[in-house]
C-alpha cells in the first residue's frame, strides 16, 4: 500500500511540476492543484498508512496498546486543503483578471514588469 | 504575562476585523488602523522588555501540554523581530494615510495590511512548525491581495509571478514539514530540536533540511531563487512596497536563522557552507543587479537581495559574533529600505516619476528629504558612522576571525558596489538639475502638500531616518541585544526548557 501511494505521490508531484513549467496560465493552475494535492497524499503517507486501528486509548492505560492509526496528518491534510482551496481560488481569480487586462494567453507574454 | 505572547497576533486580528466591519466607512477605518498598529507597537515593546528582563518565555494556546499543543514561545530574536515588525506597520499605516488612494481604502487596505501584520508576528512567535505554514500562509494571503489591489496592468502581471512562486515555495516547506513529521512524530520545534540532535535519521535530515533551505530561498529571495522580487516589489503603491520590503523577506531569513541555528545544526560542515556559498553569490548577483536599473523602486529591490546575503552570511558562519551581526543587521536593514521606499515615493509625488532621468533637483526643492535619503542610502551602504557600518563591521570582522578572507571581500566589495548605486539615485535625482518638461512637452508642476499630508508623509520618514542615527551613533544597546539574541540562538536549551518545561 505504501509503495503504491508512493508511486500516485511521485507521479502527481512529476505532472504538477512539469505542468508548471508550460507557458499557459490554465495548466500552470491545473499544476498547482497537483502539487497540493500530492503533498496531501505525501503526508497522510509519511505517517504511515495503518488500515482499521482507531487512535482510541482504553480507560485504563495512558497510551494505545498497539500501533493505531495517526490522527494528526489527517487534522494537517484537512488544514492544507482549506488552506490550498482559498490560495487557488485566488490565483483562479487573478489570473482571470490579468487574461481580461493583458490579452495575453501565454506567461512569455507578461514581461512588462520584468527586468 | 502570558497574554503577552497572544497580543501581538490578537490586536492586528481585532483592527483587521473592526475595519471589515466599518466597511464603508472610510475615516473610521483610518483611525482604526492608526490606533491598531499604535497598540501592537506597544504590545510589541512590552513583550521585548519582557524577555530582556525574564529571559524565553512560552504558552501553551488551550493548555494542550507542549509537544502535543500548539506553543508560542518568544526569545530575544523573537520579540526584537515583532518589534520590527509593529514599527513598520505603525511607520507605514501613518505614511499610507495621505499615499493610497480611496479606492484602494474602500476595498479594504487597512484589514489587509493588519491580516499582513498579524501573519508576520505570527511566524515570528509560534514554536510549532506547522503553525508555521498556516502563518506564513495568512502572511502571504494578505500579501497576495495587498499586492493586487487596485488591479492595474503591471501590478497583475507583478502578481502573477510572486503568487506562483511563493505558492511553489509553501509547496516545498510543506512536503519537508510532512516527511519530517512522517520520520520523528512531532512538530513542535522544540521536540524536533532534541530528537533530532539525538542523531535520528542522520542522512534525511540532512537532505531535508536542503528542502527547507530552498522553500525559505524562496520566501527570502536568496541567489538563485530571487527573481520574483524584483519583478513584482515595484508594481503596487509604494506604502505596500515599502512594507514588503522591509518585512517579507526578513521573515524569511527569520525562519532560516530559526530552522538553522534549533533544528539544522547536526551538520555545520555541509549545511551551513552551502548556506555561506549562497549568501556570497546573494549578495553578489544582487548588487551587480541593481547596477544595471535605472527606476529608483527597482534598485531599491535589488538592493534587498543583496542585503539579505549579508544576513544570511552570518548565518552561514555560525559564529556567536556571526549571529550577532545578522541579527543587528536586520535591525538596521528592515528600518533602512522601508525608509528609503517611503522616500522614493515623495519623490514620485513630487515630480511624477520614479524614472531616474525624469527626476532632478530635489536637493534644492526638497531639502529634508534629501537629508533624510543621505542618512537611509548611505546606512546602506555602510559609510560610518551609520547604522550599516557597523553591521558590515561586525560581520567582516566575524569572517576575518574564521579566516574567510573570501567572504569578507565580497562583503567589503559589495558594500563598494551599493555605494556607487546609491550615488547614482543621489547624482541623479538629488543633485542633478531638474528636468524641465515632461514627456508631454509641457511644463510639470511641482505638486505641493498640505500641512497635514506634510505630517503624514514625513514623521515616519523622520522617526525611521532618527533611528537609524540612534543605531549609528550608540549602537552598543543594540549591538548587545543582537549578542543576546545570538547567545540564546546557538544554546537551544533555553528555548527547549521554555517550551517542553524542562523534562
Amino acid at each position: 500500500m505504501e509503495i503504491l501511494a508512493a508511486v500516485v505521490v511521485g507521479g502527481l508531484f512529476g505532472c504538477g511540476i512539469y505542468l508548471l513549467m508550460s507557458r499557459s496560465p490554465v495548466r500552470l493552475i491545473i499544476g498547482l492543484v497537483l502539487l497540493s494535492n500530492a503533498i496531501n497524499l505525501l503526508i497522510f503517507t509519511a505517517a504511515d498508512l495503518i488500515r482499521g486501528k482507531a487512535p482510541l486509548i482504553p480507560p485504563d492505560s495512558l497510551r494505545a496498546v498497539e500501533a493505531t492509526a495517526d490522527p494528526l496528518p489527517q487534522a494537517l491534510i484537512l488544514t492544507a486543503i482549506v488552506i490550498s482551496f482559498g490560495v487557488l481560488a485566488f490565483a483562479l481569480v487573478l489570473f482571470s483578471r490579468t487574461f481580461k487586462s493583458t490579452e495575453a494567453t501565454s506567461l512569455d507574454e507578461m514581461k512588462t514588469t520584468d527586468t | 504575562m502570558k497574554l503577552l505572547l497572544i497580543l501581538p497576533i490578537l490586536i492586528p486580528l481585532t483592527t483587521a476585523a473592526c475595519c471589515l466591519l466599518l466597511w464603508r466607512h472610510r475615516s473610521l477605518q483610518r483611525l482604526l488602523g492608526t490606533l491598531g498598529s499604535v497598540a501592537h507597537l506597544v504590545v510589541a515593546l512590552l513583550l521585548l522588555w519582557t524577555v530582556r528582563q525574564d529571559g524565553i518565555f512560552a504558552t501553551q494556546v488551550g493548555n494542550w501540554p507542549a509537544p502535543f499543543g500548539i506553543t508560542l514561545v518568544a526569545d530575544l530574536f523573537s520579540a526584537i523581530m515583532t518589534v520590527l515588525g509593529a514599527l513598520m506597520g505603525f511607520t507605514v499605516v501613518i505614511y499610507s494615510l495621505t499615499s493610497i488612494d480611496s479606492g484602494r481604502e474602500s476595498f479594504g487596505y487597512y484589514a489587509f495590511f493588519h491580516l499582513l501584520l498579524m501573519g508576520v508576528s505570527g511566524v515570528f512567535l509560534t514554536g510549532d512548525l506547522f503553525n508555521l505554514y498556516v502563518w506564513f500562509e495568512v502572511m502571504l494571503m494578505s500579501s497576495f491581495v495587498l499586492l493586487a489591489l487596485g488591479g492595474e496592468r503591471h501590478q497583475l502581471e507583478g502578481a502573477i509571478k510572486y503568487v506562483t512562486l511563493n505558492l511553489i515555495s509553501s509547496a516545498l516547506f510543506l512536503t519537508a514539514l510532512g516527511i519530517l513529521y512522517g520520520m520523528l512524530g512531532t512538530l513542535n520545534m522544540a521536540d524536533l530540536s532534541v530528537q533530532i540532535s539525538g542523531g535520528m535519521h542522520a542522512g534525511v535530515v540532512s537532505t531535508l533540511s536542503m528542502l527547507f533551505l530552498v522553500a525559505f530561498g524562496i520566501k527570502s529571495a536568496l541567489f538563485p531563487l530571487f527573481f520574483w522580487l524584483p519583478a513584482s516589489y515595484h508594481t503596487p503603491p509604494v506604502a505596500v512596497s515599502a512594507i514588503f520590503a522591509g518585512l517579507l523577506t526578513k521573515v524569511g531569513v527569520y525562519t532560516l536563522i530559526r530552522v538553522f541555528t534549533l533544528l539544522f545544526s547536526q551538520d555545520i560542515g555541509y549545511t551551513h557552507s552551502i548556506i555561506l556559498v549562497i549568501s556570497g553569490l546573494t549578495m553578489v548577483t544582487g548588487v551587480l543587479g541593481a547596477m544595471a536599473q535605472n527606476e529608483f523602486r527597482r534598485i531599491l529591490s535589488f538592493h534587498i537581495i543583496s542585503q539579505v546575503g549579508y544576513m544570511v552570511l552570518g548565518l552561514g558562519l555560525f559564529t556567536p559574533l556571526a549571529l550577532a551581526g545578522s541579527i543587528f543587521y536586520i535591525m538596521h536593514h528592515i528600518i533602512v529600505k522601508t525608509n528609503l521606499f517611503l522616500v522614493s515615493g515623495v519623490a514620485r509625488r513630487l515630480q511624477g516619476s520614479y524614472q531616474l532621468d525624469r527626476l532632478g533637483g530635489l536637493y534644492q526643492a526638497a531639502p529634508a528629504l534629501t537629508a533624510i535619503f543621505m542618512i537611509s542610502a548611505f546606512s546602506l551602504a555602510g559609510i560610518p558612522p551609520l547604522s550599516g557600518f557597523w553591521a558590515k563591521l561586525i560581520l567582516v570582522k566575524a569572517s576575518l576571525d574564521m579566516t574567510g578572507y573570501i567572504i569578507a571581500a565580497t562583503a567589503l566589495g559589495v558594500g563598494l558596489l551599493t555605494l556607487f548605486s546609491m550615488a547614482k539615485i543621489w547624482a541623479a535625482a538629488f543633485w542633478g538639475d531638474a528636468p524641465e518638461t515632461t514627456v508631454a512637452g509641457k511644463e510639470q508642476p511641482w505638486e505641493t502638500f498640505s500641512f497635514s499630508e506634510k505630517i503624514a508623509l514625513y514623521l515616519p520618514m523622520i522617526l525611521l531616518g532618527a533611528l537609524t542615527l540612534t543605531i549609528g551613533l550608540m549602537s552598543q544597546p543594540f549591538f548587545e541585544l543582537a549578542t543576546q539574541a545570538a547567545g540564546q540562538l546557538l544554546n537551544p536549551a533555553g528555548y527547549i526548557d521554555a517550551v517542553l518545561g524542562g523534562k
